[in-house]
């Protein structure tokens, strides 16, 4: 039997400019079910870092509790992680975000771990627009415990076992919109075309960028009659646009129908160039998302893509006005100044 | 481009780099699981069948193997095929048992083999099950060939070619050794169904018109003549100060006999440059080890003769330079001629073929070069009858080639002598089925060892020089020949996909240790296919496995080049879209028609 990923690699194995190869990112082999949607997104997160040349060493991956949440095991294994409780992912990456503003943060949640139990977690983590990528691996299901309808199950999607979910699902995109996140896409575990440069992108982006990404659970939820099934979600799925980077690379894959462009500068100076497939949708026009959301969800499709962006609004630390460094680089009188600072906050406090 | 067809058994035999590249395509991955297993009979007669002489090619063999196996795509080293097959010589146990039993009833037809190397037995031994009456004819003393006149006994213990041409002549041929056929019109005119010519390429190359050849030729000595006569004991010291020219197998088997007969200051002069010499690099790192220096870019000018006696040969310094074709030209460098001090000279330039014994009106056609004219599938002369194999059929090459040319002449003669059409050669033999035994396990070592080779341990110098007899390579023992045989990637186990059954979830794709597969749109051009996958294709002397088309519309693409055969693309695969699937591929040989 094996279960030891070789270590060999392809000789040929492309670099990046820091002379790495995929290998540096990869992380432990996966002990999720094969053929899981997880799996897809934790080799498209370790495409994207490979692509945008990150150093492992500055990325942190922070997950709650779930199948989705195991993930951060099996990609950037030379990087920071932390698996913390259920539905507390935002709170540790918060933390973890005030202490170095340096780096690059993962957050990394399911469908229960974000629309039930973390929900509160997830409302407010928005709201603080933390600089972070949020990806909610959307399953449909607890696959953890074996399958049950999870809040973002749809209404009438069958269970395997044949159970009919009698109740409302969570939009978690159009929540996020709503509640002012400033980067908010949706795609599928299945097309690493798109989902490649919407990781990208939101790690570029400052501020809180939510994906949510549609990823069948193969064991539980694949079967007829389920919609987040593989056949279903290909079936569903409409794209916005294709997205890309420039100067990163210069060609489109033209893979989907033509429409029109539009480039969207990002705070560091990337240009994110979006070939948008619906014209009259404007990504950064949330009324225009929004609507976009509607439309879809009436006509039963899955709206895929980029879906709103807004690169004006400052993250937690610009609200905040923290300081420049992360605290590693500060030293230890500018951390603990002393006696005397403490009284004269605590005087002035009185 | 069109789908694969995994069904023509080409495509995965090609797979199988080794027994692709080994001409008698002997079924390698099978053979090195059994001497895992400690199965080291079964591995012998998996040989024995294959390739006749496990033993002697475990040994000797040219290892066309090596350079092809897959483990040296993806690190340092190949897997040490040969030396493998060794172990499985080394401690087998009783094999006789196991190989056709005689004797066989006759089946009233006769055929003659001219010749007692390795080509002759081959088809003897493919043959005489049949019920051939085989009359096998040969000058030396006994059977083997060039394996008992060429290759020195340090390399070849006279046992172990004994025991492997024993059990071939045991099977009821009719030897007639110490006969030299002088004519084949008279072998023809008896009445022989067929003949097989495994003659070998007997004449060793000379130097006549050299300077000084004649004065000196007491102590001037032709490679192969002079290693027969040391086979056969007709010789027993040389000079203290020996120069072998010549930069081939057989110059290394010069030398290194050389330093056992009385040589002590023995040199290899050769025209080449040391990377272009013909002689295997392990050839050549043995004969240094035992202190024999190699000069290279060397030409030889003349044999320098005092008072009639040899003293040493002048040379001319060269540099290779290669035009853009790669064609080498030897250009003098201008630096003054060396000269070599020498008791005695061998000469291992190259050999070629001698039929003076073949009658030039039979019907049997030559051409220009002297070379019969030979049919390349059925080993088929222009005079029906008459079968070639081996160095005689195409010029030198070696045992384990001459050995698949018998088999496929063995092939030929019995169709023949059925009155079949000889063209119509029978299909390979081939088995297909799955390894799969439960969710992560599969019966065969899946995973992947990062061990590098494995070096096979030699006796001391300064026992082996004393001796001409006593084996240098003393062969892997048990436990180092199971760590190189965990080497072996498995490549015969074939990643057998299903189109029909894939989900396209892209696990296999995500969990690839190297990126062999990559799911995309089809192309109609190879080249352009080639350049989308994860990692170019680029080599293509391997092919690609392009699946039919999946629902999406796209194809999955599978770079065969450096898959590692790890089954982990089959263990990740939710619907068993992949399965890992134990491909056996057998040339067929007369006795299966």
């Amino acid at each position: 039997m094996t279960y030891l990923k070789p270590l060999f690699r392809h000789p040929k194995l492309p670099k990046n400019k820091l002379g790495y190869t995929l290998k540096e990112y990869e992380g432990t082999i996966s002990t999720l079910c094969a053929g899981c949607g997880h799996d897809s997104i934790s080799a498209t997160i370790v495409q994207a870092c490979f692509e945008l040349s990150i150093e492992p060493h500055l990325v942190a991956k922070i997950s709650g509790i779930g199948c989705s949440s195991k993930t951060p095991a099996y990609f950037l294994g030379n990087s920071h992680g932390f698996n913390s409780v259920h539905g507390r992912m935002p709170s540790v990456a918060t933390g973890a975000n005030l202490a170095n503003k340096n780096m690059v943060y993962f957050g990394v949640s399911g469908d229960g771990d974000t629309a039930s139990i973390g929900m509160g977690q997830f409302v407010h983590v928005i709201r603080k627009n933390l600089n972070m990528v949020y990806i909610v691996m959307n399953n449909g299901c607890y696959g953890l415990t074996k399958g049950q309808d999870s809040a973002t199950a749809d209404v009438g999607s069958a269970s395997k076992s044949g159970h009919i979910n009698p109740f409302q699902p969570v939009d978690l995109a159009s929540l996020a919109v709503e509640l002012g996140a400033t980067f908010v896409a949706q795609s599928f575990s299945g097309d690493k075309q798109q989902l490649v440069p919407l990781i990208k992108a939101a790690i570029q982006h400052k501020g809180l960028a939510f994906i949510n990404v549609m990823s069948p659970c193969v064991t539980f939820n694949n079967n007829p009659g389920s919609t987040k099934s593989y056949d279903y979600v290909r079936e569903h799925m409409q794209a916005t646009g294709t997205l890309d980077f420039v100067p990163e690379r210069e060609a489109i894959k033209a893979e989907y129908a033509a429409g029109t462009d539009t480039a969207v500068s990002l705070h560091d100076g990337t240009v994110m160039r979006l070939h948008k497939l619906a014209p009259e949708w404007n990504p950064e026009d949330r009324l225009s998302a929004v609507n976009a959301m509607q439309q879809a969800r009436a006509k039963n499709e899955i709206l895929t893509g980029l879906l709103y962006i807004n690169t004006e609004f400052g993250d937690l630390h610009d609200i905040l006005n923290t300081s420049d460094g992360a605290f590693n680089t500060l030293g230890e009188k500018a951390l603990c100044p002393g006696e005397e600072q403490l009284q004269a906050i605590n005087a002035s406090l009185r | 481009m069109k789908p694969t067809d995994t069904r023509n058994p080409e495509y995965y035999h090609k797979v199988v780099d080794c027994q692709y590249a080994c001409p008698a395509h002997t079924p390698v991955p099978e053979y090195i699981r059994k001497i895992a297993a400690e199965k080291y009979t079964e591995a012998y007669m998996i040989n024995w069948e294959s390739n006749v002489f496990p033993g002697i090619l475990g040994r000797t063999c040219d290892r066309p193997c090596e350079p092809a196996c897959r483990r040296g795509r993806v690190e340092e080293e190949p897997v040490a095929i040969c030396r493998l097959k060794r172990v499985a010589a080394d401690n087998k146990g009783d094999v006789q048992s196991l190989m056709p039993q005689g004797p066989f009833s006759p089946n009233g037809k006769k055929i003659a083999l001219i010749g007692g190397g390795p080509a002759s037995l081959s088809v003897a031994r493919d043959l005489a099950p049949l019920g051939y009456e085989i009359h096998l004819f040969d000058e030396q003393i006994a059977g083997g060939g060039m394996m008992r006149s060429q290759i020195p006994a340090f390399r070849l213990p006279e046992e172990v070619l004994n025991e492997e041409v024993g059990y071939i002549l045991n099977l009821g041929i009719h030897t007639q050794f110490m006969t030299y056929v002088e004519s084949l019109k008279e072998v023809l005119e008896k009445d022989y169904d067929a003949i097989f010519v495994g003659t070998g390429a007997p004449r060793g190359r000379d130097l006549p018109k050299l300077p000084g050849r004649k004065e000196a030729d007491a102590h001037i000595h032709i490679g192969i003549e002079w290693l027969a006569g040391v086979a056969f004991e007709h010789i027993d010291k040389i000079g203290k100060k020996v120069i072998v020219l010549g930069g081939g197998n057989t110059a290394m088997d010069c030398c290194r006999t050389s330093r056992r007969l009385g040589g002590e200051s023995v040199k290899v002069v050769v025209r080449s440059p040391f990377k272009d010499m013909k002689a295997s690099p392990w050839e050549k790192e043995d004969a240094m080890h035992e202190d024999i220096e190699i000069f290279d870019n060397h030409v030889p000018l003349s044999f320098e003769v005092e008072n009639g006696k040899l003293t040493g040969m002048k040379f001319q310094r060269v540099k290779a330079v290669y035009d853009d074709a790669g064609k080498r030209k030897l250009l003098p460098t201008g630096e003054p001629d060396v000269f070599i001090e020498a008791d005695e000279v061998l000469i291992a330039i190259g050999q070629e073929n001698s039929f003076p014994w073949i009658e030039r009106d039979l019907g049997l056609k030559f051409d220009e070069w002297n070379m019969p004219e030979v049919d390349k599938v059925t080993f088929q002369s222009t005079h029906p009858k008459v079968f070639f194999g081996g160095d005689a059929a195409f010029g030198p090459e070696n045992v384990i080639t001459a050995v698949a040319h018998g088999h496929q002449a063995a092939v030929s003669i019995h169709l023949f002598c059925q009155g079949k059409d000889i063209t119509k050669r029978p299909a390979p033999y081939t088995k297909l089925f799955s390894t799969k035994m439960g969710i992560h396990e599969w019966s065969y070592d899946s995973p992947v060892t990062i061990d590098q080779r494995y070096l096979v341990p030699q006796a001391e110098k300064s026992v082996t020089l004393l001796d001409r007899r006593k084996e240098v390579e003393l062969g892997f023992d048990l436990p180092t020949g199971y760590k190189e045989a965990q080497r072996c990637l498995n490549c015969d186990v074939q990643t057998d996909f299903t189109a029909d059954r894939c989900i396209e979830c892209d696990a296999c794709m995500d969990i690839c240790p190297t990126s062999c597969i990559t799911f995309t749109t089809n192309e109609e051009d190879e080249d352009q296919l080639r350049q989308k996958l994860l990692v170019p294709a680029t080599d293509k002397t391997q092919d690609i496995l392009v699946s039919e088309n999946l629902k999406t519309g796209r194809v999955m693409v599978k770079d065969e080049d450096v898959c590692l055969h790890c089954g982990l693309c089959a263990e990740r695969c939710p619907t068993s879209a992949w399965d890992m699937q134990q491909f056996f591929y057998s040339v067929t040989k007369a006795e299966n028609i």
